[in-house]
């Protein structure tokens, strides 16, 4: 092997996981910083950082299935909507049609799998843009949970005692026990939707770096047409991604549902835009075939640190996160055109 | 023969839509025992028009609106900005900041502008390019995907109008600002405003090369730029006049309640504008564009939701059915649908000819 061979391959490596870097480094930027100025807030306690993750569970699934749909080049912008329709399903068939917890879990699973079906088949088999099929699936989802109801339903122990006991069971650290005002040490705990998604993200982490479904993800995302010449099934890779992507949306859904214990029209609004923000964030390319769960998995922390910092701040307005989650993912998509950019000169 | 150039015409797609929609009311009508012109009866009460078909083509304004500068945009670069109801929202928050002199001020002088109306309006259509002139040199200049760039301000936007208005709705007292969504004589002025924008595009269409431009760029980027187009110049203004069409329409819908409610203004309004795109005979694939038929798509849309409502559903379930109608649409312009279609028909031309 010649130097010069193995120099440009060491160069490409570093474009790719510099974006990776970047985030990993503006995490932590973000993180001290917050620790540094509201360090008599609490921040620099270790539940601050659990909590992060505790209130982030659902939307680390969704990025995840996120990160596979945009490796394939194509976006979900139906998860938020999706999710509030998993929520209301889950209160709605606890409460009023007196299903059990795991079996209305169940349901949803299967509601997921039916709603990626139908946008995977439009995507990949009738090659429609799926900008344009999942915006129609966000506005029937969100309808169909107003057809469901249009209340705010919240889930108490009367509602399934099952669930309620899920949500409320915590998870102690045996370390890191801070003292309270009258001076009992509690220890740092988080939640079963915490572990879940963890769970989800490893699992997710070695489909992409060891199957072939994984890898063809990227190869579909890189070139469609090189990936067929190769032989790979590009429809039916797309079908699976966004199965995949409702199936985990519909995970995360139930992880969201086990935080907010409650369900109305217009819950998680908006959680589209965050998942598209940390996977792009972390480092995903919009035009495909780049990425990483992990990057994803930082991008949903640095997501998280800026609203905890808004929130610890408790003077700024709601809408800052939503601005500054936006800001972000502008700079890191012209980032990512810059960077696109420099490549074609080189060649 | 002639039946088939029926069915190829550009038009005959929105046209079947709104005989559709049109019947539903009749029947309905019929079956409610009322008349069965009851839907067309217009009236003059307290010196305006009204009436159903007067509701649809006053409440349709935004849309048409909104298509107009849709159908440049999807045509031009073969994406859609779904930014355009977070634009109107925050169009609308600026220009009432403006007139009602930062919010609170408005409750203490209810009778006059804190500025001229004039400086709002400006203010709102400027604050509309902007945005458009953002997402133009996101898609033009950076070479990013339109819809992906457009997200940054369908989220952002909304977000900043409601820090503009500090999370309230902001009133403006005097009633001068409600022309714009009120009556002049005695037409709805949202009408007025359309028709003008309209007409006012259309001609430049027509008079200058501008028309052409655009669909050559949609056809082929590349191409077009080698034949002496600017086509990255042609994609930005597209989203520039997108831009400033959501806030002529922030600017009507916040004039008819003389307030800036930044949470409901515009919301999904960019279906509505992408659906009235595809219910025209336009494909979202860019290139070729009918703007005739995108304005009646637009009223189409406004037509449905009025039936709706008329039938007693819910607004909040009406997305549903939108929803499916857009993917119904665009399935049948899809290229594999088109073939097996094309397939269907060969083959019922071998059968006819072996018979």
């Amino acid at each position: 092997m010649n130097p010069e061979n193995t120099l440009k391959q060491r160069k490409e490596i570093n474009g790719n996981t510099l974006l990776l870097l970047i985030t990993i480094v503006l995490f932590v930027v973000l993180y001290a910083g917050g620790c540094i100025a509201y360090s008599g807030k609490g921040f620099t306690n270790l539940q601050t950082f659990l909590n992060i993750l505790i209130s982030n569970a659902g939307l680390i699934c969704v990025a995840c299935g996120m990160t596979c749909v945009m490796l394939t080049g194509g976006i979900d912008i139906s998860v938020g909507s999706l999710v509030a329709l998993d929520c209301m399903l889950l209160a709605y068939g606890m409460g009023n049609w007196g299903i059990g917890a795991p079996a209305m879990c169940l349901i949803v699973l299967v509601v997921g799998l039916v709603f990626g079906f139908v946008q995977g088949f439009c995507v990949g088999y009738l090659q429609i843009q799926p900008f344009i099929v999942t915006m129609a699936g966000m506005f029937f989802a969100r309808g169909m949970t107003a057809v469901i109801s249009t209340d705010q339903l919240s889930i108490t122990a009367e509602t399934s005692q099952t669930f309620y006991d899920w949500a409320n069971f915590r998870i102690y650290l045996p370390f890191g026990g801070v003292a309270n005002r009258q001076g009992k040490i509690i220890m740092p705990y988080f939640r079963i939707g915490v572990v879940v998604a963890i769970l989800i993200l490893i699992l997710i982490f070695l489909v992409l770096r060891y199957t072939k479904f994984g890898r063809s993800l990227y190869a579909v995302g890189g070139s469609e047409q090189s990936a067929a010449m190769m032989g790979l099934d590009v429809k039916k890779t797309k079908l699976k991604a966004y199965v995949l992507s409702s199936f985990l949306c519909s995970i995360g859904g139930i992880c969201y549902c086990l935080n907010t214990q409650s369900a109305s029209v217009a819950q998680a609004s908006g959680l589209e835009m965050d998942a598209i923000a940390s996977s792009v964030i972390g480092g995903t390319l919009l035009t495909g075939g780049v990425g990483n769960v992990i990057g994803s998995f930082f991008g949903v922390l640095i997501n998280g640190t800026i609203s905890s910092i808004v929130q610890t701040n408790g003077k700024l307005a709601s809408a800052w996160p939503n601005i500054l989650t936006a800001a972000l993912l502008c700079f890191f998509i012209v980032l990512q055109s810059i960077f696109a950019f420099l490549k074609e000169k080189k060649k | 023969m002639t039946k088939k150039k029926i069915t190829q015409h550009p038009l005959f797609l929105p046209l079947v839509c709104v005989l559709l929609v049109l019947a539903v009311n009749v029947i309905y009508d019929i079956s409610q025992g009322n008349g069965i012109f009851n839907f067309f009866i217009t009236t003059i009460e307290n010196g305006v028009l009204q009436g159903r078909l007067i509701t649809i083509l006053n409440r349709g304004s935004e849309v048409a609106i909104l298509a107009i500068g849709m159908t440049l945009v999807v045509s031009a670069s073969a994406g859609t900005d779904i930014s355009v109801g977070s634009v109107m929202s925050l169009c609308a928050s600026f220009c009432c900041m403006l007139v009602a002199g930062y919010g609170v001020s408005a409750v203490s002088s209810p009778e006059e502008f804190s500025m001229p109306l004039i400086v709002g309006i400006l203010g709102a259509l400027l604050m509309g390019c902007l945005c458009g002139a953002f997402n133009g040199t996101l898609v033009a200049y950076l070479n990013i995907q339109p819809m992906v760039a457009t997200l940054i301000l369908w989220s952002a936007a909304r977000a900043i109008g409601l820090l503009l208005c500090n999370n309230l709705i902001v009133y403006v007292r005097v009633p001068e600002y409600g022309i714009f969504g009120g009556y002049i004589g005695f037409l709805p002025t949202p009408i007025l405003i359309a028709a003008v924008c309209i007409l006012a595009v259309s001609l430049v269409l027509k008079k200058t090369a501008m028309g052409m431009y655009i669909q050559s760029v949609g056809i082929n980027k590349k191409a077009s730029r080698i034949a002496g187009l600017n086509s990255r110049r042609i994609i930005f203004i597209c989203y520039l006049l997108c831009g400033l069409c959501a806030g002529i329409a922030g600017l009507v819908n916040s004039s008819r309640i003389t307030s800036a409610d930044s949470n409901n203004i515009g919301l999904n309004m960019e279906l509505d504008a992408i659906l009235a795109v595809a219910l025209g005979g336009n494909s979202l694939g860019g290139g070729k564009f009918n703007l005739a038929g995108s304005i009646i798509g637009a009223y189409t849309i406004q037509a449905i939701t009025t039936t709706m409502y008329n039938l007693g559903i819910s607004s909040a379930v009406t997305p549903v059915f939108k929803a499916v109608v857009v993917i119904v649409i665009v399935a049948i312009q899809a290229p594999p649908v088109r073939i097996w279609f094309q397939k269907l028909r060969a083959q019922n031309h071998k059968e006819v000819a072996r018979v």
